[in-house]
């Protein structure tokens, strides 16, 4: 099941002979080619979008992707209906038009293919940017984000580097059922070799994914796909053609002396919003944005566990072995003694994900549950001193 | 590049064997051995078939300075090949080991028409297609014995043998991912418009693979420069051809992608085909040429090679129709060598790989902190940790 937002009109289909010069140095290759105009009705949407004051995530992730294929020429975007039709999720309009066929590439439906074929150019030294139409459908691909992209420098003893991004929509969205709403954060984060991002608001998808582009090694950039109509304000300095946010380093989203939360991507913002009700309450949280889910800023988690002695983990995806599962490995590593109560984690039901909405809505931790946990957590154990 | 390489090294040395280089022209007695570029003309015995193409021409164009060449890498490779048998079998390499020693001509016959602008990925069976494109013996041995001079720094191991600059993308253990990479390698010469092509090479095993046919299409859409080479060697692992393929044709498997079927034995027929192969991929995109050949040892080094074919048809190839045997008559017939210099080049070429060997024995094993080493190109200050997490912390270079 392919998601389809807008049909761009198409009006006719042209067959123009067309000498096709694509790079073949001496001679093109003179081919009868259908040419798809694109109808004027879209063409009006087919606009690269303008860094503002606010903005949604997708308009951020275009803007990205535009500043970073106009600063190096390395850089390509790669995959299901980036082109013509401006993107799956729209990501990607306007790209086609500003920078042309070589560099924007509509793929077939062959996942295991394209992904080999944008490894393949990276080991050479192009950066290609692959876009999933969703991250369940890298599953398919999965042996070339591992196997060839993520072990590649170290089995080669350092010889050959994957300057790399695969991205898409990870994880749950509304109503599409099991096989298109698995978050594979934690099993991503397990690698390796391999870097993982999860960005929140749209200025962290703008700076992460330009780090992420200008990064030397393999990077999955898990978006999540209920955040991209959403707006953002923007700072001043993000709207800079270089601004990037480091990655490896989480941001503390709302300081508090009671609980730490660590989360990341949309339960941020419900994360926060649980947290203002929880204050009328008296119980001051910390909300840990990771950003990076890979490399782990370990250092923030434990300097704020250290200081509240609580930690509440949350996330959308399955427990087992989940992203909860190792902050709280490493609190136990490193802060176990500061602990004043047994950390609790937060996480989708350990369920496929169900297609009716009340289970759905059971399926996914509500702001309810938030709360519900986080008083359970401050309530048990040691008092504070 | 590595072919023009061991030339002057083949030529050196045997000039300094042979003492007085007298002219190519006196009688068959005291006559050195002819390194002379002059073109002969060879008629290749087995005819191509075409799928979808007009195969080329039978007739090519060689010189006693190629013929010699093959010879010498050939054998060189064989020597290899089989001192890798005994230190598998006296334990110095571990894990999987896959030899070429049967397909010699398939690598020594491509990079004969290739340069340094093309590349060449491979699956696991790529000590001597690593050799082709460059490697030494020495870093061949170091990587099997997983040693710090290995081409790997000793941690890829035998299937994982790479040379960047010498356009050898590996090395991979995942049968039929390399033809996607291959596919991906072509794409960036293309863009980056670099006059070569990419072989992404494959075995009748892999012939099977989705992601090779998902490859070809797009390879075929895009026009990419690249050249799917299926070596054929009539058996996957343990499965014949017509075990596991309904067509084991496999020249003509690409469909709307023309194919060409060789004689993967041939160095000459290799490098006829691949020649003409690359003219055609660099104007109209990918091309098949399967390469039939035959591998003497079994799939690996755990693998005896005789519960799923006959003892007969083995020594059966290796008297009708072994590469360097067929380069050994080439040579003879045409008075290029004598046999005494022939044994010559063998005997340089033994002591070639012996002297490697013993100095990769030489070689240490990496040291405990390369276990961490090249995990990121850039690693943010990230840490890694040993099984002890408290005692092996490593900040990531």
């Amino acid at each position: 099941m392919r998601v389809c937002l807008q049909r761009p009109t198409i009006l006719f289909y042209t067959f123009i002979d067309k000498k096709i010069h694509l790079g073949q140095g001496k001679g093109g290759c003179s081919v009868r080619r259908p040419f798809v105009h694109a109808s004027p009705l879209s063409r009006g949407m087919a606009d690269v979008a303008v860094v503002a004051d606010k903005m949604n995530v997708r308009d951020a992730l275009n803007s990205a992707l535009d500043e970073e294929l106009t600063r190096d020429p390395l850089v390509y975007v790669m995959g299901e209906e980036v082109g013509q039709y401006q993107g799956a999720y729209k990501i990607t309009k306007g790209l086609l038009e500003k920078y042309g066929i070589e560099r924007v590439r509509d793929t077939p439906i062959t996942e295991m293919g394209f992904t080999g074929i944008g490894v393949g150019s990276a080991f050479y030294g192009l950066k290609p940017v692959v876009e999933f139409m969703s991250i369940n459908f890298a599953m398919q691909a999965i042996d070339h984000v591992i196997n060839s992209a993520a072990k590649m420098l170290y089995m080669s003893g350092g010889k050959i580097s994957v300057p790399i991004v695969f991205r898409g929509p990870n994880g749950a969205a509304a109503g599409v059922g099991a096989q298109h709403s698995q978050c594979f954060a934690a099993w991503y984060g397990s690698c390796p070799g391999l870097k993982v991002l999860m960005p929140y608001d749209a200025e962290e998808a703008r700076g992460l994914l330009k780090a992420a582009i200008r990064d030397p090694d393999p990077c999955i950039f898990l978006e999540n796909e209920l955040l991209y109509g959403v707006e953002y304000p923007m700072s001043a300095a993000s709207k800079d053609k270089d601004f990037t946010l480091p990655i490896g380093q989480a941001k503390i989203m709302r300081e508090g002396k009671d609980v730490t939360i660590v989360t990341f991507s949309r339960q941020v913002e419900i994360a926060l919003k649980a947290a203002d009700i929880l204050a009328k309450d008296g119980i001051s949280a910390e909300i840990i944005n990771l950003r990076s889910i890979r490399p782990l800023d370990r250092p923030c988690i434990n300097n704020s566990v250290r200081k509240t002695s609580r930690l509440v983990t949350l996330e959308e995806g399955w427990p087992q072995h989940g992203v909860g599962c190792e902050i709280i490995a490493t609190i136990c590593d490193e802060s176990f003694f500061y602990l004043d109560a047994p950390p609790e984690r937060i996480c989708g039901a350990d369920v496929p994900m169900p297609y009716a909405v009340n289970l759905e809505a059971l399926a996914v931790p509500t702001m309810d549950d938030i709360i519900r946990i986080v008083k359970r957590c401050c309530h048990r154990g040691r008092a504070a001193a | 590049m590595a072919v023009r390489q061991a030339l002057r090294r083949a030529g050196g040395r045997l000039l300094a064997t042979q003492g007085a280089m007298a002219p190519a022209a006196l009688g068959v007695a005291g006559r050195g051995l002819s390194t002379s570029a002059e073109p002969i003309t060879l008629e290749i015995p087995v005819p191509f078939k075409g799928h979808n193409v007009e195969p080329p021409s039978r007739t090519v164009e060689t010189s006693a300075q190629e013929l010699t060449e093959f010879f010498r890498t050939m054998f060189v490779m064989r020597r290899m090949e089989i001192a890798a048998d005994s230190l598998y079998k006296s334990k110095f390499i571990r894990g999987f080991c896959h030899l070429y020693d049967g397909q010699e001509a398939v690598c020594v016959g491509m990079e004969a028409a290739l340069n340094d602008k093309d590349c060449i990925i491979t699956a696991y069976r790529d000590h001597c297609t690593h050799l082709g494109r460059g490697g030494t013996v020495l870093e061949v041995f170091a990587e099997l014995m997983g040693r710090k001079d290995g081409c790997s720094l000793g941690k890829g191991g035998s299937m994982h043998m790479y040379n960047k600059k010498g356009g050898f993308y590996g090395g991979n253990g995942i049968v039929g991912a390399q033809t996607p990479l291959g596919a991906g390698l072509a794409f960036a010469q293309k863009y980056l418009k670099v006059e070569g092509v990419t072989l992404a090479m494959y075995g009748d095993g892999a012939a099977n693979q989705g992601q090779l046919f998902e490859a070809m299409n797009i390879s075929a859409l895009w026009d990419l420069p690249v050249l799917y080479v299926c070596e054929n060697n009539h058996y996957g692992m343990g499965t014949a051809e017509w075990r596991s393929a309904k067509s084991p044709e496999y020249y003509k498997r690409g469909d709307y992608v023309p194919g060409l079927k060789v004689d993967g034995m041939d160095c000459l027929a290799v490098k006829q085909a691949v020649k003409f192969a690359k003219e055609y991929a660099l104007k109209n995109g990918p091309m098949v040429l399967e390469m039939d050949t035959y591998r003497y040892h079994g799939h690996s080094m755990s693998d005896p090679g005789s519960t799923y074919r006959t003892r007969d048809e083995i020594s059966g190839v290796r008297q009708e129709r072994d590469p360097i045997e067929r380069i050994r008559k080439l040579l003879l017939s045409h008075e290029i060598a004598t046999v005494a210099e022939l044994k010559q080049i063998e005997k340089d070429a033994k002591k070639e790989v012996e002297d490697a060997l013993s100095k990769a024995k030489e070689s240490p094993s990496p040291d405990s902190e390369e276990l961490f080493s090249n995990i990121y190109r850039k690693s943010y200050g990230a840490k890694s940790y040993g099984a002890d997490r408290k005692e092996v912390v490593v900040t990531l270079p």
